[in-house]
């Protein structure tokens, strides 16, 4: 009997808040997260907008005898550990992290069973604690003094420093938190992580390795070193005197000037179907199809014509056993990202062709901006969000999407959903895709 | 339908101690060590001041279009000059009917190293010595001056996949995992999975890292995971020895073509070794140590053994081990060492004392997301030739550290006509944080 794998929980941390709630209505509402910095100080920067999550801390989302280790958490660790708890919650799952600590009562699933897989960026050290550790170790003219840093100095950063910024501790903690001793990865394909991790936790589940798996990604760009690098890269939109980030990130549109990094996770639980049916657990969707591909590198990512991307919706579709005219939505991130943008337009014309202008695309760029890793995770959640709810969100569109796409500005609007296409391109050229199906 | 069967028909491999895999595996067997004083920074005064540098590595004679990758990182060049070994002694992309969206690729590699010098200025010159913090637009004016974007852009973990999937043209499926010391263990493991689904032809696989540079030693040393015998690098990783006191960073990088078995064969194609089982777990225990009994170890381990349809305290029908050799992790730390001594002890049984295993980290220093496919070609050449690597600097024997650990010399395995008898081997990596793949490879038998 082959496995199928349904989605019975998702959980998100986003410029909304922490919570797919909040995201989710933000979203119904047509407002926009997208505002002002505060977590640093981005005057020096020519975009000084972000999606960023206010009034967040891992601590108010882990055990109390978890509470220590957030001091070892990166940003985007933080953001993973809050998304899952939610994910946990939302599947109604009794785990590890959700019992008292000296509990023997069961868990849902034994935690042998639980595989973990949560896709994350480069992680760049707090410049903040940096500096306060590199200053110790200056020369008198204000250089830094290997010497000096190798014979102690060294030691002003925290015994633990590097762990904290490891890719992989995403997962890891959560696998702690909650108990998963199934397989567990860390996949770091930019905004392809998402789905990526959810393909993998979709084939760790048939074929048997797992019965549930965590899955999704997260990543916070939002910080000097994200800034600057995004920056380097051409990707960010000069924000100027504009304080409302949705004028500017217009998703496909030729004239959008760039996008707007947000801060992002979105887990899911994956569950196999028979299983999730026995414990009456609430389906959003299932997982009916998986495909991934990788374009001819352009380190600005996609141009004209993304035959990588085009493959990958390709390959989904082709292994859920659904024809394109069968797609009833296209959950996209819409970076705003004008060359982006413009390369997924297309490979989405070579597929649906004409029919595409029927098609409503959802955008996540101008309401939560680009969340990297996390952007996929997001998009996932949402996607499943629209096949349970049988909704679309609100569009935000302050500009005009290329003809012949349903991308402009719209007001959320029930919708009959039975299949649901979810992509991702990535600055680096990889992509993936995900058909859902309705269940029942 | 039965899953596809996945062998392996190229192998590449830029090293400390060598810069393909025939001159890796004769220096392996020599028991050469990598290790030397750090040259790529100064490193005089660190409490290690010494790691295996790949030294005279010559990008421009080793990868045909160099020029197209000119400004990645030093961890994508050795992933490129690894990937064209591989590709070539495949002659996969020559073959007839080679289709690209066939084609994939699944990569455990690394961030590429900091740009150190110019990265730490904006954080000097951004400090306000008054206020003891850093002004932000101050950093932000001296990171713009000091920092170089492509340098910059290229460090982002995802960099090294793209110019290798580029370099390769692949257009199939698609990953790069970063579970630490495991990656390249896991990248091989998922893409031997998506072979066997059907999904893909071919698959290049395998890992690439370094992390020889300041802050990487600097956060080895905090965590105080490295050996700190800084007379005498060459005898300071001394995995399994009483005396061993950490790890030392090696770096490089791994590669695998791995195709399915239909495929390969249809082309023609020199099969070198079989993938036969992949198992993957979580320890779900501490980030910063192991579970003392090494569960998660044991998980995989079992699951991969399983999956290869290994029983491992049942000897084959020649009377010897179903397993003949294990490459270890042994990394040469107090705690890898001893769990995973336990761990193997706890999956084999009694057997776990019949069947040789070795630590190649006691020679090219531990190569961090490399690690894992390093690994894998240990096992090939393992079962073609019928020898065996030592465990070097492996002098006074630990309580309870009491297995085969092939010590200071090379071992044959051959019959009389000198073929090799090694037909099945595992590798074991796991990852700091508690993520664990092993693989076990096996000799192609149609």
């Amino acid at each position: 009997m082959p496995r199928n794998v349904v989605i019975t929980g998702a959980g998100t941390v986003s410029g909304y808040g922490a919570g797919l709630a909040p995201l989710w209505e933000g979203m119904c509402s047509g407002a926009s997260a997208l505002r002002p910095v505060t977590r640093f100080d981005a005057s020096g920067f020519p975009c000084r907008l972000a999606g960023e999550v206010a009034n967040y801390s891992a601590r108010d989302h882990v055990p109390k005898n978890y509470r220590k280790a957030v001091k070892v958490m990166a940003r985007d660790i933080e953001l993973a550990i809050g998304a899952a708890k939610d994910a946990v919650a939302d599947a109604g799952l009794v785990t590890r992290g959700t019992l008292p600590e000296d509990s023997t009562d069961p868990t849902t699933y034994p935690i042998e069973r639980i595989g973990c897989h949560i896709g994350a960026g480069l992680i760049a050290a707090e410049a903040d604690e940096l500096a306060a550790a590199l200053v110790t170790a200056r020369t008198a003219d204000g250089r830094f003094d290997m010497k000096a840093w190798g014979a102690g100095k060294l030691e002003n950063l925290t015994p633990l420093w590097l762990l904290k910024y490891l890719p992989n501790m995403l997962a890891c903690h959560v696998t702690i938190i909650h108990g998963c001793e199934g397989p567990s990865n860390t996949i770091t394909c930019a905004q392809a992580s998402g789905l990526l991790c959810i393909a993998e936790s979709t084939r760790v589940i048939e074929r048997g390795a797992a019965d549930l798996c965590f899955s999704g990604a997260a990543e916070s760009k939002v910080n000097l070193m994200g800034f600057l690098r995004m920056d380097f890269a051409k990707r960010l939109t000069p924000t100027r005197d504009q304080t409302d980030g949705a004028k500017l990130v217009r998703p496909f549109d030729p004239g959008s000037t760039g996008t707007i990094l947000g801060e992002g996770a979105g887990v899911l639980i994956l569950e196999e179907m028979e299983a999730a049916r026995k414990r009456n657990a609430k389906v959003y969707a299932q997982v009916a199809g998986v495909g991934s591909a990788h374009s001819p590198f352009r380190e600005t990512g996609a141009t004209d014509a993304d035959e990588g991307f085009q493959y990958a919706m390709e390959a989904a579709l082709a292994d859920a056993e659904v024809k394109p005219g069968e797609v009833d939505a296209i959950v996209t991130l819409g970076s705003g990202m004008a060359q982006m943008d413009m390369g997924e337009a297309a490979a989405m014309r070579a597929i649906f062709g004409d029919a595409l202008a029927k098609i409503p695309l959802v955008t996540l760029g101008p309401a939560i901006g680009d969340c990297m890793a996390g952007a996929g995770g997001v998009q996932a959640a949402v996607a499943a969000k629209c096949v349970l709810e049988q909704r679309l969100p609100a569009r935000l569109h302050a500009g005009t999407p290329l003809e012949g796409l349903d991308a402009g500005a719209a007001p959320s609007r029930p919708a009959n959903l039975r299949t649901v296409l979810v992509a991702n391109s990535s600055l680096g050229g990889q992509n993936a895709a995900m058909v859902l199906r309705r269940v029942g | 339908m039965s899953a596809a069967r996945v062998v392996i028909t190229g192998t590449g491999w830029i090293t400390p101690i060598g810069q393909d895999v025939e001159s890796v595996w004769k220096a392996l067997l020599a028991g050469t060590s990598g290790m030397g004083r750090i040259t790529r920074f100064d490193a005089e005064t660190f409490a290690t001041n010494f790691a295996a540098e790949v030294k005279g590595f010559d990008f421009r004679s080793l990868v045909p279009d160099a020029d197209d990758h000119a400004d990645c990182s030093l961890c994508a060049k050795f992933a490129l000059a690894a990937a064209w070994q591989a590709l070539r002694q495949s002659g996969l992309r020559q073959s007839q009917g080679f289709n690209p969206r066939r084609f994939g690729i699944y990569l455990g590699s690394g961030e590429g190293p900091p740009d150190t010098e110019n990265y730490f200025r904006p954080h000097l010159e951004g400090w306000n010595d008054e206020q003891k913090k850093l002004d932000h637009p101050a950093w932000t004016r001296s990171a713009y001056k000091n920092m170089r974007p492509a340098v910059e852009i290229e460090q982002e973990a995802n960099m090294t996949l793209s110019h290798v999937a580029w370099a390769m043209g692949t257009r199939g499926p698609v990953g790069n995992c970063l579970t630490a010391c495991a990656a390249s263990n896991q990248a091989i493991g998922e893409a031997f999975e998506i072979l066997r689904r059907g999904e893909a032809d071919a698959m290049i696989a395998g890992g690439a890292h370094t992390m020889v540079h300041c802050l990487g030693v600097t956060g080895f040393i905090r965590l105080t995971a490295l050996s700190s015998r800084r007379e005498d690098p060459t005898k300071a990783a001394r995995p399994f020895d009483q005396t061993r006191d950490g790890f030392v960073m090696g770096e490089g990088s791994g590669m695998l073509v791995l195709e399915t078995l239909e495929h390969a064969r249809a082309r023609g194609a020199t099969i070198l070794a079989e993938i036969a089982g992949y198992g993957s777990s979580a320890d779900a225990f501490r980030i910063t140590d192991m579970h003392s009994e090494g569960k998660g170890p044991q998980a995989a381990m079992a699951g991969a053994l399983r999956q290869a349809g290994v029983q491992a305290r049942e000897p084959g029908p020649d009377g010897r081990p179903q397993i003949q050799y294990i490459a270890v992790h042994g990394t040469g730390t107090k705690e890898n060492d001893k769990i995973e001594s336990h761990a193997i002890k706890q999956v084999f049984g009694p057997m776990a004392y019949k069947i040789p295993m070795s630590s190649i980290k006691s020679m090219m220093g531990h190569l961090i997301a490399a690690a894992g496919v390093s690994g894998v070609i240990t096992c090939v050449q393992a079962i073609r030739s019928g020898r065996i690597p030592p465990t070097i600097n492996y002098n006074v024997p630990d309580a309870g550290l009491d297995l085969d650990y092939v010590p200071n010399t090379a071992r044959t395995i051959q019959d009389e006509n000198g073929r090799s008898l090694i037909r099945a081997c595992l590798c074991n990596a796991y990852g700091f944080g508690g993520q664990n793949d092993c693989l076990v490879v096996k000799a192609f038998e149609g």
